[in-house]
């Protein structure tokens, strides 16, 4: 059994360390607003960074979300039509779909999927001195390679989740169609019945901050990643953890004052 | 020590130097790398760093590049104090002052074009007047790689890479080189390619260089004057004979003798 003295060490490293991270997202999100407002900008690497960053995660976000509804759909089901509520299915799932499940599942799988890409990416041209060839080159990578990233991630996801909804609303369909026969503009008609703008409104908001915190987290974790090779993977491992926990929280938080604005 | 061998002749005028560093400082942490480290480069000078690895001699070069912040210590690079540039200043210093990395820092995900590309485009001094292409062209010509054009660098072997890595350094055709071991972990061949490509490149831009090399053959080759790099200063410097028939034992240890 561990000594007590070695369980305080222990613990007191993983509280420095916990700070420490908190700390070094704070300094970097201070950077990346100083550096992204001074001029020259990088907008034609922006541009490339929303299309490594986005359109390149359509198929995986698209197939995640059509099973998603559908699944979704299959499981509520047969509990909706015990209570003689089957009729509610269409307003369940898309205020389920719309208000968490796109949202939440989309800042999911791009902080696996991207936050990881841009964690090792960094990191591994932190450690072949690429970033510094790119500094003596005259070039700021502060801004070319993090400010780039974090506002096309900030960007992207929004754009993303929106895509989600709809798709994951598809699958929803087809998950009603394979028990019953429902008309698609019956379906549809009691979706955007269900909606409200105050369903629409704060999902929305959220996954610019979702986007944000997988694109802050990635490239800080990427950026002042050190030890060779082995700190590459760690951070990309460390940089997905952060970032999916970080999506969580802001989801709960964003919940909370929707919950206390009186919206759910 | 060593006192530093002089090689300006009296009641010469001296121009300004390209490269003044006084009293230059780094540690990290409780590890002295430069305690003191003086040193000055003429204009079209080459000066060859050496010493034993990890002394700090890449440190010395990224110091002077402002890659890394000294401790204390003075620099001037053109005649200008390296610690009170600002940022766009600093950009504008550093497109006059090539750098070739040890491990060449190729773009991996650019082709061996847009490696080269990168710097040009990124050089806001000046529009480019000259294509592009031309430009890059030149550049690999100078080196032997024009047929490497179109490749990725996972596709170039280890001579390729350091010789890409040297067209890039070399591209806006800066004033100051400055080569970071360009003949390390190369088979004596393709070394001394490297090496008779350094001076061909040299003697064509007329560039002043710093040269960190364990290459005894790339020192003898290329230095005006080899600046020996011990316990955090400029232990003795010299030309390559008065290097090589040094009594220092510390210096004749390095060199074999």
């Amino acid at each position: 059994m561990a000594s007590i003295p070695k369980i305080k060490t222990v613990f007191s490293k993983s509280l420095d360390d916990f700070f420490y991270g908190i700390a070094e997202l704070a300094q970097f999100s201070v950077n990346v607003f100083r550096e992204g407002i001074r001029p020259p900008y990088e907008f034609k690497e922006v541009l490339n960074q929303c299309y490594e960053i986005g359109i390149k995660s359509f198929v995986l976000v698209g197939v995640t979300a059509f099973i998603l509804g559908l699944v979704l759909v299959m499981q509520s089901r047969p509990t909706m039509i015990e209570f003689g509520a089957g009729s509610y299915l269409p307003a369940m799932s898309s205020i389920s779909i719309v208000r968490e499940i796109g949202p939440l599942v989309t800042a999911l799988i791009c902080a696996g999927k991207i936050g990881s890409g841009i964690s090792a990416e960094l990191g591994s041209m932190k450690v072949t001195e690429q970033i510094d060839a790119m500094e003596v080159s005259g070039t700021n990578p502060f801004k070319y390679l993090v400010a780039t990233r974090i506002l096309a991630t900030t960007l992207m996801i929004p754009v993303l989740t929106v895509y989600a909804d709809f798709i994951s609303l598809i699958g929803a369909f087809t998950g009603s169609n394979i028990k019953d026969d429902v008309n698609v503009h019956f379906y549809f008609n009691r979706v955007f019945e269900a909606l409200h703008y105050t369903d629409v409104i704060p999902s929305f908001t959220k996954t610019f901050f979702f986007g944000f915190t997988i694109g802050l987290v990635g490239c800080t974790k990427g950026y002042n990643s050190k030890k060779g090779t082995e700190g590459v993977g760690k951070a990309a491992n460390i940089s997905v953890v952060v970032s999916m926990v970080g999506v969580i929280i802001i989801d709960m938080v964003v919940t909370q004052i929707t919950s206390m604005l009186g919206y759910l | 020590m060593m006192g530093a061998m002089s090689h300006i002749e009296p009641g010469k005028q001296v121009a300004q130097p390209a490269i003044e560093i006084s009293h230059l400082q780094k540690a990290f942490g409780s590890k002295v790398v430069l305690s003191d480290f003086n040193l000055t480069i003429n204009n079209g000078e080459t000066v060859v760093v050496m010493g034993r690895s990890g002394i700090g001699k890449t440190i010395l070069i990224k110091c002077i590049i402002g890659l890394i912040k000294p401790d204390g210590g003075q620099m001037f690079v053109f005649g200008k104090d390296i610690s009170k540039l600002d940022h766009r200043e600093l950009d504008e210093l550093r497109m006059r002052v090539g750098f070739v990395f040890q491990s060449s820092a190729l773009y991996d995900s650019m082709t061996v074009r847009e490696n080269l590309e990168f710097p040009l485009r990124r050089d806001r001094r000046k529009k480019i007047t000259e294509n592009i292409d031309d430009l890059v062209r030149e550049a690999l010509r100078n080196v032997g790689l024009e047929n490497a054009i179109d490749l990725m660098p996972s596709e170039l072997s280890g001579g390729m890479r350091k010789r890409i890595g040297i067209a890039r350094g070399l591209i806006l055709k800066p004033e100051i080189v400055l080569y970071d071991e360009p003949t390390t972990g190369l088979d004596p061949i393709t070394s001394e390619e490297i090496t008779q490509l350094i001076l061909s490149l040299q003697q064509k831009y007329k560039t002043t260089s710093i040269i960190i090399t364990h290459d005894v053959d790339l020192a003898r080759e290329a230095a005006n004057r080899i600046v020996f790099l011990a316990k955090g200063v400029a232990y003795t410097q010299g030309t390559y004979d008065e290097l090589v028939h040094s009594d220092d034992p510390e210096i004749k240890h390095f060199f074999k003798r």
